[in-house]
């Protein structure tokens, strides 16, 4: 087998990587807002925050793909109010498969986070607090940096996860080369045309390198870091 | 200067209601059998327990008054808490650690160089909290929580979770601590050793309540509590070095409104210091024997008495202060040892300890 990838299926693989990058760096700070307040805070939605978190887990891809087209679709409650307020638009852009990787990957990451942050001693915490940290400045200095292994493995798991998102993407984001196709979707591509499954294969080689490395990486950090913590 | 400490508070099983007030200076002993309360009344001073009805106040500043509404928050108190277990921040090194509380403050009279040289940790600065033995830890969690510099020190079993020797290396560092430092301190502990050797004050509890407080010579020497009932009760007294006799080998010490016979001390003279008498160790006697190779025949009156099983608590009062002495029902019927009865209490030199200064 031949493995020289076109310039073509470079760009995909470039996007897919852009795509995860921005689904995560945005999609990560939220999750870890989530996760602290599902840990810490028993309030009456709780159940409900926590269930609508876990959504995407249990949707078809598709399903979820075409609750955004409602929600942020250019006629959508949201999405005509990001048009009207910043002119911008997530159907059938980079963007918008960004967003669709960042939600179908947000159960992942709070989960992950959740139990990373459920495992800091809250006897640290309380330590911090006779010491004069406010709220606030525990979760800074003693909260995520001892949760810190569980959110890093979390952020790199959703990011190969990522990798291979498909039917959300498709849905909201469409299948177009260069701004929306990723590698799953090139791969779909290539293997609609007749006489495409050697450029679906190079593609699918690419798509298990990747998630190899990830989940590879993922181990490695985990141990690093909890290690530099001493445990 | 007063602390003061009210609370109650109802638990699933349990119910304290405890009241007390000791001087806002030096070290205040809580000691008391597990589940007493000592722990409550340590977590709500620390704000880290909301007790139903709680006042507790340092001097003149009110923590909590839930009565008046008032309720500071524990990152406003400026209360200093050692846990049993050190919890040091695992991610940072000892020197940070240190200064976690010291940069959260806007200043105070505790000095970095100063709580390092007194806890001797120097060495220690650049390690990791789980490189340190368990001693070395709990100095560090101590220096953290001095550094914070607290109004009131607060010491929930410091020493509990340490094998005999790593408190042997501690117990210097405490009394060092003590003289050092002008901090009032809350102090937890079950060990009569730890009592005897850092408390000014005394608390007791017993099953959610105080059963008495008061400075630690007067209370310890009671026989009517379990303090004093114990197996190896002892009455503390707070003296003052007499006199050396070289020649006689045998230094003379004062305090309690009597004269105490002990071996020579190095300690010179003027000096405070403070002896335990174990019970067991005191004879009883109705006049002064003759020929005989004791030092110490004290004159005293019989207070008050508590019967055990098979032996009987005699508290012995002093001019200033009270001995007791563990002794059988049978010598209590021939000395006729009632309340109101004049006795010598006959002590070897030997079976005084000497607690350092």
């Amino acid at each position: 087998m031949n493995f020289s990838l076109s310039p073509e299926e470079w760009e995909a693989v470039w996007l897919t990587l852009g795509v995860a990058a921005r689904a995560v760096g945005f999609g990560l700070p939220v999750a870890v807002v989530v996760a602290w307040v599902l840990v810490r805070y028993r309030f009456p939605g709780r159940p409900i925050l926590n269930a609508l978190v876990h959504l995407p887990m249990v949707l078809p891809p598709v399903v979820t793909g075409w609750l955004l087209l409602i929600l942020f679709g250019v006629r959508g409650p949201l999405g005509a109010l990001l048009f009207d307020l910043f002119g911008i638009r997530l159907v059938f852009t980079t963007a918008g498969a960004a967003l669709a990787c960042a939600v179908m990957t947000f159960p992942v990451m709070v989960r992950s986070i959740r139990l990373s942050l459920e495992a800091v001693d809250p006897r640290l915490e309380h330590a911090a607090r006779t010491l004069g940290a406010s709220t606030l400045d525990r979760l800074i200095t003693v909260t995520l940096p001892l949760a810190s292994p569980g959110i890093l493995v979390g952020a790199v798991v959703a990011y190969a996860t990522c990798l291979g998102e498909f039917g959300a993407v498709i849905t909201f984001a469409a299948n177009i080369p260069g701004q929306t196709q990723t590698l799953p979707l090139a791969i779909y591509a290539a293997l609609q045309v007749p006489g495409g499954e050697a450029k679906a294969a190079e593609l699918s080689m690419v798509s298990l390198t990747l998630a190899l490395i990830g989940l590879l990486l993922s181990e490695w950090l985990n141990k690093r870091l909890n290690l530099l913590l001493g445990r | 200067m007063t602390l003061s400490v009210a609370l109650s508070h109802a638990f699933a099983s349990t119910h304290i209601n405890v009241a007390f007030e000791v001087p806002a200076a030096g070290v205040t002993v809580l000691f008391g059998p597990s589940g007493a309360g000592k722990s409550t009344i340590i977590n709500a001073a620390a704000g880290l327990l909301r007790p139903d009805r709680c006042r507790i106040a340092v001097g003149g500043d009110v923590l909590v008054d839930t009565e008046a509404g008032i309720w500071l928050p524990p990152e406003k108190r400026r209360i200093g808490l050692v846990f049993q277990d050190s919890r040091l921040f695992p991610h940072m090194s000892v020197e940070t650690n240190l200064r976690y509380g010291l940069r959260r403050v806007a200043g105070g009279p505790i000095a970095f160089g100063d709580v390092v040289d007194l806890l001797g940790i120097s060495a220690l600065l650049k390690r990791r909290p789980h490189t340190l033995s368990g001693g070395e830890r709990q100095r560090v969690a101590i220096g953290r929580a001095l550094l914070a510099q607290p109004r009131l020190l607060l010491m929930d079993e410091p020493l509990a979770s340490l094998d005999a020797t790593r408190k042997a290396e501690i117990m210097p560092f405490l009394t060092r601590l003590k003289s050092a430092l002008d901090l009032p301190v809350i102090y937890v502990t079950h060990s009569l050793d730890e009592l005897a050797r850092l408390a000014d004050s005394l608390v007791l509890l017993e099953a959610g309540s105080v059963t008495a407080f008061g400075p630690v010579a007067e209370v310890a020497a009671r026989a009517d509590l379990a303090l004093g009932q114990r197996e190896d009760a002892g009455a503390l007294v707070e003296c003052v070095v007499d006199a050396h006799d070289t020649v006689r080998v045998l230094s003379l010490l004062r305090g309690g409104g009597a004269m105490f016979w002990v071996p020579l001390m190095d300690t010179p003279v003027g000096v405070a210091c403070r002896i335990r008498i174990p019970a067991r160790e005191v004879i009883l006697a109705s006049e002064p024997p003759r020929g005989i190779s004791l030092h110490n025949i004290i004159a005293g009156v019989v207070r008050r008495t508590a019967v055990d099983r098979r032996t009987v608590m005699v508290e012995l009062a002093l001019p200033d202060g009270a001995l007791l002495a563990r002794v059988t029902p049978d010598a209590v019927a021939r000395l006729a040892l009632l309340p109101g009865a004049p006795a010598l209490a006959l002590i070897k030199s030997t079976s005084i300890e000497v607690i350092g200064h």
